[in-house]
């Protein structure tokens, strides 16, 4: 047993935090920003065995997000501030009088200050069964982990017992996971709280639609097991019965108080830490108590991460407050908050806001239902026209505004904020229209006024910075889509000319160019730049960025707009990248690489042997790549056309590691040979590289399928991953190695090869439509607006209405492909541009010599150097 | 009996000594139509210097260095070719530095230029 310095005798006051979550590590980063890291010690205790993590985020576990990826500690932050973390030791007993606390592991800490911030645990009603095998909560990590081995293991149906906001985004997971689900509601409506009948009618649909089954009505009575103990079904108090393997309770939350009680500080009737307006405890003027343990002054527990980050705020500067009194210090309070929430569940948009229930006296409401759509939307007005909150299911678009405009009256009339798009006149409110103190985040509290700031201020061009810099967007994500119009409207008012042109030549983006050559055919590099370049590159050269760009629209499109395909072929051949133009890839001395495409990495030995005799008979230096293929290096330009030809005459074609097209389509060994495959993903990666070979895009792609879970293939690392479930496919897009790697994120789930080529179809071409100019898929996702959501709202939902184009530009592109290396080798004219030299075709670049190294070639170097300047940072040690 | 037809094919030259008058200088490298405008050919000297040729949209010519002078490969007629504030330039493939094309100057890096050449067609 480890004491530590008993109370007062200290060098410096102690502050001590029980409780780890959101809230907990928000109160740390407010003690740190106030500098009171620097005068007091802060000793954290902390029962879960990791540092505070995004549970609201938690779902998204589901769609690949790791534990990991969900922290939101910074533990540099932790060590560079001195706090004293311990994890996985919770408090077990608070002596008041000595102001000490005791924790598991023994160790004993006294206190100047003490914050609770224990927040909330699941409440499971006290039905027989409730803790038999089977059986799970819906809050931390460590649950969601025990929920999918036991699905994974054994489950086919599951059961959440609890229809509210939760209780449907454990559902949602349930459903993910494959298994057949049921949600059991005792309320007559699925989320009674947040929404009213109407709203309620609306989601039971959309979601029966989904194929769920949902109970309402009737509450669980018994949790019915087998022989060996494990749950086989629930008894309803409606008297039926559901069959299911596994059980989820998510009948609500109660304030983790017991710690509270236990040192006799006061607590609610129906629990919570009773604390006053700056979140002291009402019992002892050294204990606070913040987020969804406390019993705020107005007599509620708040159940929302975004109150909780009031109460943190508010407590750290309480404390600051009392460390260094200052006359004009604002005293910080905490005397309520706005119980707003927009969710995504199972894909369908929920939100309320304000009084949603119009329990205010003389109020209206003005609502809008269509069944068939799923949508309802409700507002609440009050007598004076003002805005009081208002209920959207299925369609909460509107959400990140009316929420701002909360309390005022909006500028134009109310119905027509929740007609839909072409019904009557379509009104654009755009966040322009909001008073400053409007608040756009309400996770992070930040006003209209604040994001200004960031841009006007901070110099922030860009929604990442602006998130930074103000928190703004960093919470549960729906202000985002606000955000970057008001950052972009801030932007455009405060004069900043946001050059979005792709180059000198063009002030167009490349989307905006892609759009123009479609729209109007243009395929001639020259008409584009003289008819809508900028007015003093016209009648130029071009440069070096948009001459490849140009090259790779066309190409992408060529089919579509009756261009030349091939890309050597006319005016194309000028707009190529070097690399494109010679169909190989340059290496340091001038030499080339060759890369034939292995589509999914499967090879017969006839061709591995012909690989082998082209090289040694060319002497090429051969490395097997990491994208499962096998590349052979130092060939000369006017071997190019040799190699290709003994290549193509044993049946392989140009692997386009060159260009910024498809690379390769990566597999695992999958079901055939692999005990654990559920599916052929060696089938399904060359029918993917073969559909996809050839098509030009903003950026090189990449992908992998798996054929199972365990990923072999590292599909999650790749433009758009495929990996195989008991039922299909899912589908990844965004992922990305390199240099700044990223984790794909989930699109869609359990596809047929049919639905999941034709959404692979679509993303690709929605990526080539709206991308910038050397954009991977992972960076494109994160800067375009609305990001994932976004783009399954346009792939998989169809919003923009543009499917049908989207499939029909990738059918085109199949139907037009053709071998590169094929046509080259059989055009001599094209055949006469690969030489070394227009005057001496015969001759070999001098310059272009090998050594030997480890039985194979390597560049001779000092060959190079005659003459030659140091590269930056290759200068002599 | 048949006349040879009258050719119109014209030759591209490099001078290559300094500019002393004589028709000698000149060394002819390849027919005009073998150069595609936006695109260099290179081209290799009776003494082992290599050049890069380049035709621009309008039908002008240019002549420099093959050399790039920041990697030592012979590859800047390879390069993609443009204009920048009416200056022609020419982007190595390797690691991108712009050259002029008319005075060899380093776009990127102004204390660096590559030779340039004469260049005509007749
Ligand atoms: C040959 C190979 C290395 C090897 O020996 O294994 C390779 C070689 C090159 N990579 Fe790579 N990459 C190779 C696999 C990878 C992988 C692994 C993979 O694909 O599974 C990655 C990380 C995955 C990814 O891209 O997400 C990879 C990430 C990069 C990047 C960084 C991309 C990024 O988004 O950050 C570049 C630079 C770029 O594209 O801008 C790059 C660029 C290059 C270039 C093209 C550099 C250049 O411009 O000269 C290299 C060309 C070599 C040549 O001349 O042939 N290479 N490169 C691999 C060829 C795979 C193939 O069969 O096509
Ligand atoms: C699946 C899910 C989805 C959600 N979605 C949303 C949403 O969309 N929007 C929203 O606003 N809110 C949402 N919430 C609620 C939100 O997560 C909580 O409001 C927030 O996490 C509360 O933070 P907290 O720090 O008060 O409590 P918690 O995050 O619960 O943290 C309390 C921590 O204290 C620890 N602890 C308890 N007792 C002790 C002890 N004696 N010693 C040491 N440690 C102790 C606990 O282990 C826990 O780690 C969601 C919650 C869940 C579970
Ligand atoms: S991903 Fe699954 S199926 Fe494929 S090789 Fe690995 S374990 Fe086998
Ligand atoms: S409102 Fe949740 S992050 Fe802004």
């Amino acid at each position: 047993m480890s004491t530590t310095a008993p109370v007062g005798t200290g060098p410096r006051p102690t502050i001590v935090l029980v409780g780890h979550g959101m809230v907990g590590q928000r109160f740390l980063e407010a003690l740190a920003e106030r500098g009171l890291t620097a005068t007091h010690r802060v000793v954290v205790l902390c029962e879960e065995p990791r540092p505070a993590y995004d549970r609201v985020q938690l779902t998204s576990y589901f769609s690949g997000r790791t534990p990991e990826e969900l922290s939101v500690t910074d533990m540099e932050f932790i060590a560079e501030h001195g706090i004293e973390l311990h994890l996985g030791d919770p408090a077990e007993t608070v002596d008041r009088a000595a102001r000490k606390v005791t924790a598991r592991s023994g160790l004993v800490v006294g206190y100047d200050t003490l914050v609770l911030a224990t927040g909330s645990f699941p409440f499971v009603p006290p039905v027989p069964g409730k803790d038999a095998e089977g059986c799970f909560v819906y809050r931390t990590i460590e649950d969601l982990l025990a929920i999918e081995e036991y699905a994974k293991a054994r489950a086919t149906t599951g059961a959440v017992v609890g229809g509210g906001l939760l209780g449907l985004e454990a559902a949602g997971a349930l459903k993910g996971l494959g298994l057949a689900t049921h949600i059991v509601e005792f309320a007559p409506r699925l989320m009674p709280v947040q929404v009213d009948e109407g709203g309620g009618a609306a989601l039971l649909r959309t979601i029966e639609n989904m194929g769920l089954t949902v109970h309402t009505g009737t509450g669980t009575q018994e949790v019915v097991t087998g022989d060996d103990g494990a749950v086989t079904g629930m008894k309803l108090s409606d008297g039926s019965t559901v069959a299911t393997d596994l059980v989820v309770f998510s009948a609500g939350v109660r304030p983790r108080d017991q710690l509270a009680r236990d040192c006799g500080l006061t607590v609610g009737e129906r629990g919570g830490i009773s604390v006053d307006d700056q979140c002291r405890t009402v019992s002892d003027q050294r204990v606070f108590a913040i987020g969804e343990c406390a019993l705020a002054s107005d007599g509620r527990v708040y159940g929302l991460v975004a109150p909780g980050y009031e109460m943190a705020e508010t407590a750290a500067a309480t404390i600051a407050a009392e460390t260094a009194p200052t006359e004009t210090a604002d005293e910080a309070a905490f005397t309520g908050a706005d119980l707003s929430t927009k969710l995504k569940l199972l894909g369908v948009d929920v939100a309320s806001f304000g009084d949603a229930h119009g329990a205010a006296a003389d109020c209206l409401d003005v609502v809008y239902a269509d069944s068939r759509s799923g949508t309802y939307k409700k507002l609440v007005i009050g007598p004076g026209g003002e805005l009081l909150g208002g209920i959207l299911v299925g369609d909460a678009d509107a959400y990140g505004t009316l929420r701002a405009f909360t309390g005022s009256v909006p500028p134009i009339a109310p119905e027509q904020l929740v007609l839909p798009a072409g019904a009557g006149a379509p009104v654009q409110l755009g966040p322009s229209a909001l008073p400053d103190e409007a608040i756009i985040c309400s996770c992070h509290n930040v006003t209209k006024g604040a994001i200004r700031g960031a841009v006007t201020e901070h110099s922030c061009t860009t929604v990442p910075e602006v998130k930074k810099c103000t928190k703004a967007g960093t919470g549960c994500g729906s202000c985002v889509k606000v955000l970057g119009q008001l950052v972009t409207s801030e932007l455009e008012a405060s004069g900043v000319e946001v050059d979005k042109g792709l180059c000198g030549c063009f002030s167009q983006t490349r989307e905006e160019l892609y759009e123009i050559v479609l729209a109007l055919r243009i395929s001639s590099y020259q008409q584009l730049l003289d008819r809508y370049g900028r007015e003093n590159a016209r009648g130029g050269d071009g440069c070096e960025v948009c001459k490849p760009t140009v090259g790779s629209i066309v190409a992408s499109l060529a089919p579509t707009i009756g261009a030349e395909g091939y890309v050597l072929g006319g005016e194309q051949a000028a707009l190529q990248d070097t690399n494109d133009h010679f169909l190989a890839n340059l290496q340091k001395n001038g030499s080339y690489s060759i890369v034939p495409r292995i589509p999914g990495g499967e090879i017969t030995p006839e061709k591995l042997i012909v690989i082998g005799e082209v090289a040694r008979d060319f002497g090429l230096y051969t490395k097997i790549t990491g994208g499962q293929r096998i590349d052979m290096f130092g060939a000369r330009v006017e071997q190019l056309p040799l190699i290709w030809a003994r290549l193509v005459d044993a049946g392989f074609e140009s692997g386009h590691a060159y260009g910024k097209s498809l690379r390769t389509v990566k597999s695992c060994v999958g079901q055939t040979w692999c005990r654990y495959g559920v599916q052929d993903s060696v089938r399904m990666a060359i029918d993917l590289e073969l559909r996809y070979r050839g098509l030009r895009s903003p950026h090189k792609l990449k992908s992998a399928v798996s054929g199972c879970a365990r990923e072999c293939a590292e599909a999650q690392s790749k433009d758009f991953g495929i990996i195989a479930t008991a039922a299909g496919w899912n589908l990844y897009v965004g992922g990305n190695g390199g240099a700044t790697p990223r984790h794909a994120d989930l699109l869609a789930q359990d596809l047929s090869d049919a639905e999941l080529i034709r959404l692979i179809d679509r993303f690709l071409m929605f990526y080539i439509r709206t991308a910038d100019r050397l954009e991977r898929t992972s960076t494109w996702l994160e800067r375009i607006p609305g990001g994932l959501d976004h783009v399954r709202d346009v792939v998989v939902d169809d919003s923009l209405g543009i499917c049908e184009e989207l499939e029909s530009l990738m059918t085109a592109h199949v139907a037009a492909y053709r071998d590169e290396w094929a046509e080259t080798i059989n055009d001599p004219e094209k055949l006469s541009r690969f030489v070394s030299f227009v005057n001496a075709p015969d001759t070999p670049d001098p310059v272009v010599g090998f050594v030997p190294e480890r039985d194979q070639i390597k560049p001779d170097l000092p060959l190079l150097t005659i003459g030659t300047r140091p590269l930056e940072g290759s200068a002599q040690r | 009996m048949t006349l040879a037809p009258e050719t119109t094919t014209l030759r591209v030259q490099l001078r290559l000594a300094g500019p002393d008058g004589t028709d000698d200088d000149w060394f002819a490298v390849c027919d005009l139509s073998v150069l595609m405008p936006g695109r260099g050919v290179a081209a290799l000297l009776p003494d082992g210097r290599q050049v890069a040729l380049f035709l621009d949209r309008t039908g002008r010519m240019y002549a420099i260095d093959n050399r790039d002078p920041f990697s030592g490969a012979a590859v800047l007629s390879r390069g993609l070719t443009g204009s920048h504030e009416g200056r022609p330039f020419v982007a190595s493939p390797l690691l991108k530095q712009r050259f002029d094309l008319a005075s060899g100057v380093c776009l990127d890096d102004e204390s660096v230029r590559v030779t340039t050449y004469e260049v005509r067609a007749r």
